[in-house]
């Protein structure tokens, strides 16, 4: 069965009313487009050739790596490709295959002769920041680690949101009442200093910036996900369920959930890009991701640091605003398509 | 012949459904109505009643709304379709008025009472504060809100009940001494005691006043009891006009005569009155506390049910009636451990009121409930064969999914429902059907007592009267113990062994279904009587008013 007959015509209908917003519907497919080219960054722009042919054999130094002394060198550490050394040992005996950009995000190129950050040219389309490293690269490999932080993020935040509200709203009581009142403490946090003190006694990775950031950012939605469930737990078709046997765990996700998720879905595009904010504006700061990962934030301090280099600012921020936008016109999108009072005529 | 007060002729009325497709909701209806007389719009819910009563004011949704070229309506000579919008104000409000079916949503809740009055006497009147204020008490009394109207003014409409804030409206509807008053089912959302009440008012007044009304409602026996003239509407066209004697007398339409069938009639046949005992309730109790002051102590309680005791035999039926309010429902709920009370609860030969979670579980299979709202009562998102097959998932009835859904089209057949239906949503069904779907859950468990609480009351008469013969067929077939729960005594007496009568969570009155109806002992019940079979009223006090 195809999906459009599986879904609920409420669903077909709330299909529809999103293509209609022909602006939301055009940015989910341009930003799922340069989203689907960024999980394959490694094949565009690298440091490595994608394929290498050297002797009769075929070597593919992308997926694996190879000591010099495979091409004739003579060092057992792996083949810097690079090195004109290696080039031309290859070069000799076979060919090689070079991705579209032939950098990667950390590699220097200490061929060009001007001083970093070196301006736009043939070989570095947006220049090189103000380490040699170019500016394409890094914003492929910067883009794909923002959004793939901001879906981590946003998804388990909103895994643990909607378990709590929903817990809250079903519940209510007491439980209601202290889970309100810690929420009301938690919030009153101050979320960046802490994440300041924080990031001094640890090194921040990925994963552990996640932690620190779920810390607070499950919140976004429990509110909206208790008021659902406080208002549909006085249902006939909940009281139904109940006279039917059902447990309280079986109520809350079978029967109350799917009637509170419009709520959700339709705040989760923002979230998601709430969510990228927060990690460019710790890079920006130099409180988010290790030294050396490639980071849009990191790059607006460099755009800042080097005003005379305005291809660093203008990219980042170019690139920060582009994914912004066009995640803000596909929640646009959603929250109208999920409105029971929008028509489209 | 003298200029009739309304004249509609060939109003047709369609809607846009978007994508190019428009449904017809009224076709080609003419009707006529002369000063200070009522006609009645009957028919069901979908045959075009309302939408007719609000084109009159030219009150429909345009453009989404249109009236097809040709028709008209004329109120005292002038033409209203397609009047300027300024010319229309001038009219409504005025001199045709209107009431609505929900009192409580046809009411600003932010507004006062007095503002709510006033405010069509400020626009049309152009009175001042002070004359408002005492027209406003005048038009309060007339609507029989008695010594109260002055202390009333001040009220919010969330203060009053169904039946004050439905005088409320009438009062705001007459501020005008309309020629025209336009009721839109207004007696549908309150209990048939308030509903003899807002009759007997309405039909003085209109004595009073002499004003005409057209007054729109699906119940043959307010017909009866208020309208001089009927026009039986069906699909959108008026199938029969006449005197409302002659057409109740000789209807000379199908369908009026299938109206008329349609009222809930027979009588449950004759059971032993030793069959075992399926549920024996004690003294129940449901006591609402009442919390006050900074520690939130219990300062005193809500005595929702007070000493009730119940006695169901297997395959019989326990007609619980009362008003609303009285403590039925939560009766209803208390017995099925779905609310906490106290007293004994015998379910079977076993105690059950001690149960707890997952103790109570098996049991939930053996009784049932089915809802008053059909609408509320199925989850939107479920296809009708999951909502049926919930309770075989939860208590692992049926080997595998074939063997779940076997027991599911039985089920659906046994309610009359065609089987495929299972694979469609709830929101492709009408009232009668989705009540139909209810059944269908709660019988498919095949439990030995369900609770039916109101589930004829949301519903047109005819789909009613079928509801009812397939719950009587339903028990005499499995032997099934109802507890039916039913401000409407019509329904309850085609359907109760035994009746027991709640007045403020009491019982004032209780036995055998034949002793009740044709000898009620106690005011209440008289009262309650006359008001559902008679559309009366009797001695003040008895009823709440």
């Amino acid at each position: 069965m195809s999906l459009a007959a599986r879904l609920t015509p409420l669903n077909r209908r709330r299909l529809e009313n999103f293509r209609r917003n022909r602006r939301g519907w055009w940015s989910l497919w341009i930003f799922l487009a340069l989203f689907g080219v960024s999980l394959f960054a490694e094949v565009i722009a690298n440091d490595r050739p994608l394929l290498v042919r050297y002797e009769d054999s075929f070597y593919v130094p992308v997926l694996r790596a190879y000591p010099e002394t495979t091409f004739g060198g003579d060092f057992e550490t792996e083949a810097d490709y690079r090195d004109p050394f290696v080039r031309e040992a290859i070069a000799a005996k076979g060919w090689l295959l070079w991705p579209a950009i032939p950098f990667g995000h950390a590699s220097v190129n200490k061929d060009l002769g001007v001083p970093f950050p070196a301006p736009p040219s043939a070989t570095h389309l947006l220049g090189t920041d103000d380490q040699g490293r170019d500016v394409v690269a890094r914003l492929i490999y910067g883009f794909r680690i923002s959004v793939l932080f901001g879906l981590t993020l946003t998804l388990v935040s909103s895994v643990v949101g909607v378990i709590v509200g929903a817990l809250q709203g079903y519940f209510g009581g007491w439980v209601d009442l202290s889970v309100q009142r810690f929420l009301e403490i938690w919030g009153g946090m101050p979320v960046l200093y802490l994440l300041i003190i924080l990031s001094a006694f640890i090194q921040p990775s990925f994963w552990w910036l996640l932690g620190l950031l779920l810390l607070f950012s499950w919140m976004a939605l429990v509110d909206v996900v208790r008021a659902e469930f406080l208002r549909a737990r006085n249902f006939d078709y909940v009281r139904a369920a109940r006279a039917l046997g059902a447990g309280d765990i079986a109520i809350m996700f079978r029967h109350v959930l799917p009637n509170a998720m419009v709520a959700t879905l339709s705040m989760m595009p923002f979230i998601l890009s709430g969510s990228m904010v927060q990690l460019s504006s710790l890079d920006f700061l130099g409180f988010g991701l290790p030294p050396g990962s490639p980071s849009l934030g990191e790059m607006i301090t460099q755009g800042k640091n080097n005003l005379q280099a305005p291809w660093l600012g203008i990219s980042a921020f170019a690139a920060i605003a582009v994914m912004l936008s066009l995640l803000v016109f596909v929640g646009e999108a959603v929250r109208d398509a999920f409105d029971p009072r929008k028509t489209f005529r | 012949m003298t200029q009739a007060l309304l004249e509609v002729s060939d109003l047709s009325v369609s809607f846009d459904l978007g994508g190019g497709r428009r449904s017809t909701a009224v076709d080609r209806v003419s009707f006529r109505l002369d000063r200070g007389e009522t006609l009645a719009l009957v028919g069901e819910s979908g045959s075009g009643k309302s939408v007719t009563a609000l084109s009159v004011l030219q009150l429909l949704p345009y453009p989404v709304a249109a009236h097809a070229p040709g028709g008209s309506i004329r109120f005292a000579g002038e033409e209203l379709l397609g009047a300027p919008e300024q010319r229309l104000r001038a009219v409504r409000g005025n001199r045709i008025a209107m009431i609505f079916q929900e009192p409580m949503t046809s009411l600003n809740p932010l507004h006062t009472i007095e503002r709510q009055i006033g405010e069509a006497l400020v626009i049309h009147k152009h009175l001042s504060p002070g004359d408002a204020r005492a027209r406003i008490v005048d038009l309060l009394r007339l609507v029989g809100m008695g010594a109260q109207a002055e202390k009333r003014l001040d009220a919010y409409p969330h203060q009053l009940s169904g039946g004050q804030r439905q005088r409320v409206m009438i009062a705001m509807a007459l501020a005008n001494e309309p020629d025209l008053l336009i009721a839109d089912e207004p007696t549908t959302a309150v209990d048939v005691t308030i509903q003899a009440q807002l009759l007997e008012l309405l039909r003085d007044l209109q004595a009073r006043l002499g004003m005409a009304m057209l007054f729109i409602t699906h119940d043959l026996g307010v017909v009866r009891k208020i309208a001089g003239r009927v026009a039986v509407m069906n699909q959108g066209r008026i199938v029969e006009t006449g005197p409302v004697g002659e057409v109740f007398a000789r209807p000379a339409h199908d369908y009026t005569r299938h109206l008329l069938a349609a009222e809930p009639k027979g009588r449950p046949p004759a059971r032993p009155a030793d069959a075992p005992v399926v549920l024996e309730a004690q003294d129940m109790r449901v006591w609402f506390p009442i919390k006050a002051g900074v520690l939130r102590r219990t300062v005193s309680h809500i005595k929702a049910v007070d000493g009730v005791d119940i006695v169901l035999r297997a395959g019989q039926t326990l007609g619980v009636v009362g008003e609303s309010g009285s403590g039925k429902t939560t009766l209803g709920f208390a017995v099925l451990r779905l609310e906490s009370s106290r007293g004994r609860i015998v379910f079977d030969g076993r105690e059950i009121q001690d149960l707890r979670g997952k103790a109570l579980r098996p049991l939930r299979r053996e009784m049932q409930i089915v809802f008053q709202d059909p609408f509320g009562s199925l989850s939107p998102r479920l296809s009708v064969g999951e909502i049926v097959a919930e309770g075989l998932r939860i208590h692992g009835i049926g080997a595998d999914a074939a063997a779940r859904d076997g027991l599911v089209i039985e089920a659906l057949r046994e309610v009359r429902l065609d089987p495929e239906t299972r694979h469609r949503y709830p929101h492709e069904f009408s009232g009668g059907q989705r009540q139909r779907i209810a059944i269908a859950r709660a019988l498919v468990l095949k439990p030995k007592f369900v609770v039916l609480d109101e589930p004829t009351s949301a519903l047109d008469m005819s789909v009613q009267a079928q509801i009812v013969d397939l719950l009587r067929d339903l028990q005499t077939r499995h032997g099934l113990a109802y507890m039916f729960i039913s401000h409407d005594l019509k329904v309850v007496r085609a359907l109760a062994d035994e009746v027991l009568v709640l007045k403020d969570g009491r019982v004032v009155e209780r036995g055998p279904s034949a002793a009740i109806f044709e000898a009620p002992r106690e005011p209440y019940t008289r009262a309650l009587m006359a008001a559902a079979f008679d559309l009366a009223t009797v001695e003040r006090g008895a009823v709440r008013s």
